[in-house]
């Protein structure tokens, strides 16, 4: 049996549950190695020999040491090529290329907005931290906005790159399920008709669902 | 067949052209004029619903996001022109991973400045000057991260120049120049020497004279 890779952070995290899910889709065998982050542990030295930023999730296999969640999902995706699901990074390069263009949109429109939203109203309460009610508004009239956009494919196209689920979809999970179930801005999505309909059949996964139950029992 | 790149004014255009120019293919560029809003036009729009530049078409295909356009060229021309992305699943997980510092550690810093310092006025808005502040000391800790890297290796993946060196010319182009902020740059020696390296390539300086 092959050596389990190692996984590096809270299953909480938003960045580390990208990469179990993208680890349970591709039936990889992965241990979690926990980094108190309410300790520090994340920004002491001998994590920062494997992340230097200080940031979870880092990961690490049998040759090699990767950290930023998107590249070590991309990275499990091209070396485990013929495990699991084998079109969750498309099936040529034009079908890639496509899934790439949302996975950029996710990092750049979506989750600069949506993250904001998810840190202000379910992180910072629990953390102590005052909510910032000017972020809050800005950051939801942003995401309403890229949502209209979202609304839009969505009625054109099943899942954002095409008729099957991928890594489009999948990177967007950690910070909807945050919206909708652990904020009051959940209807940003369960309004739109399309959004919502996506948003049901991608959080149903069998691997998003394993990841929900993983962040329960932590 | 010629891809057309929309918008080559602006520093994530160049992104695009300079990977096309590594790799010898040849471009056709649109203008686009953010400043007059043309990116808003319903035309536009429709090929980027977002309003974003660039977008490029290759026959009948279309694609935006530029990491997402230099990743598809990289990939299809891998053995043409200077491979971008490294010769093993591993180097490419290297590159993979230090692009992804640049998108999401280094762009939202450097694009704030870029935002406040060179475009507020033109687009109506007054800089936030406190936000340029905090923008500038949080990119200041990335370039530490960065000297220390640099250190130990000659480009960012390893000791081949990569995608990942590639997607951080346009904007750090504008700090040192129109923004005149090359300090942050020169104070850091590895840093430094890694720009002159990358800035001095003949496909930016092509790029960068459009």
């Amino acid at each position: 049996m092959a050596t389990p890779v190692k996984v590096y952070g809270p299953p909480l995290s938003t960045a580390v549950s990208r990469v179990l899910a993208t680890l349970l889709e591709k039936d990889v065998p992965f241990q979690i190695i926990p980094v108190d982050m309410s300790k520090g542990e994340h920004k002491k030295p001998d994590y920062l020999k494997i992340q230097p930023f200080g940031q979870v999730p880092a990961f690490q296999d049998e040759s090699i040491s990767l950290f930023e969640s998107r590249s070590i999902c991309r990275y499990v995706c091209e070396k485990y090529a013929d495990k699991g699901n084998k079109g969750l990074y498309g099936t040529n390069p034009l079908e890639k290329a496509s899934i790439d263009q949302w996975v950029e949109a996710e990092g750049q429109s979506f989750g600069p907005p949506s993250g904001a939203l998810v840190f202000q109203l379910a992180f910072a309460p629990r953390m102590n931290i005052p909510q910032d009610q000017g972020a809050i508004k800005q950051n939801e009239e942003k995401l309403r906005k890229v949502l209209d956009i979202y609304e839009r494919r969505l009625g054109e196209s099943r899942f954002l790159a095409g008729d099957e689920f991928t890594f489009a979809d999948l990177s967007h999970l950690p910070n909807g399920d945050y919206l909708v179930n652990a904020t009051d801005k959940g209807h940003l999505f369960t309004s739109r008709e399309n959004l919502g309909r996506w948003w049901n059949e991608i959080s149903d996964r069998e691997s998003w669902k394993k990841v929900v139950e993983m962040r329960k029992s932590s | 067949m010629v891809v057309k790149v929309y918008g080559p004014h602006y520093a994530s255009t160049k992104r695009v052209l300079v990977c096309l120019a590594e790799k010898g293919i040849e471009f056709e560029t649109l203008p686009v004029d953010l400043i007059k809003g043309e990116n808003r036009n319903p035309e536009f729009l429709e090929l980027q619903p977002f309003g974003s530049v660039p977008v490029i078409q290759d026959g009948d295909y279309t694609l935006y996001e530029s990491r997402a356009i230099i990743r598809y060229y990289a990939e299809k021309h891998k053995s043409q022109g200077t491979d971008l992305l490294g010769e093993s699943i591993e180097e490419r997980g290297r590159v993979e991973q230090w692009l992804e510092v640049e998108a999401q550690n280094y762009h939202p810093q450097i694009y704030n400045l870029t935002l406040h310092i060179l475009f507020a006025t033109a687009l109506g808005f007054a800089p936030d000057e406190k936000l340029i502040r905090e923008s500038e000391e949080k990119l200041a800790k990335v370039l530490d991260i960065y000297e220390e890297r640099l250190s130990r290796s000659k480009y960012l993946a390893g000791d081949f120049f990569s995608l990942a060196d590639l997607s951080h010319l346009p904007f750090t182009q504008y700090l040192v120049g129109p923004m005149k902020k090359e300090f942050m740059i020169r104070s850091r020696k590895h840093v430094s020497a890694w720009w002159d390296d990358i800035s001095s390539r003949p496909s930016w300086k092509k790029v960068s004279l459009l």
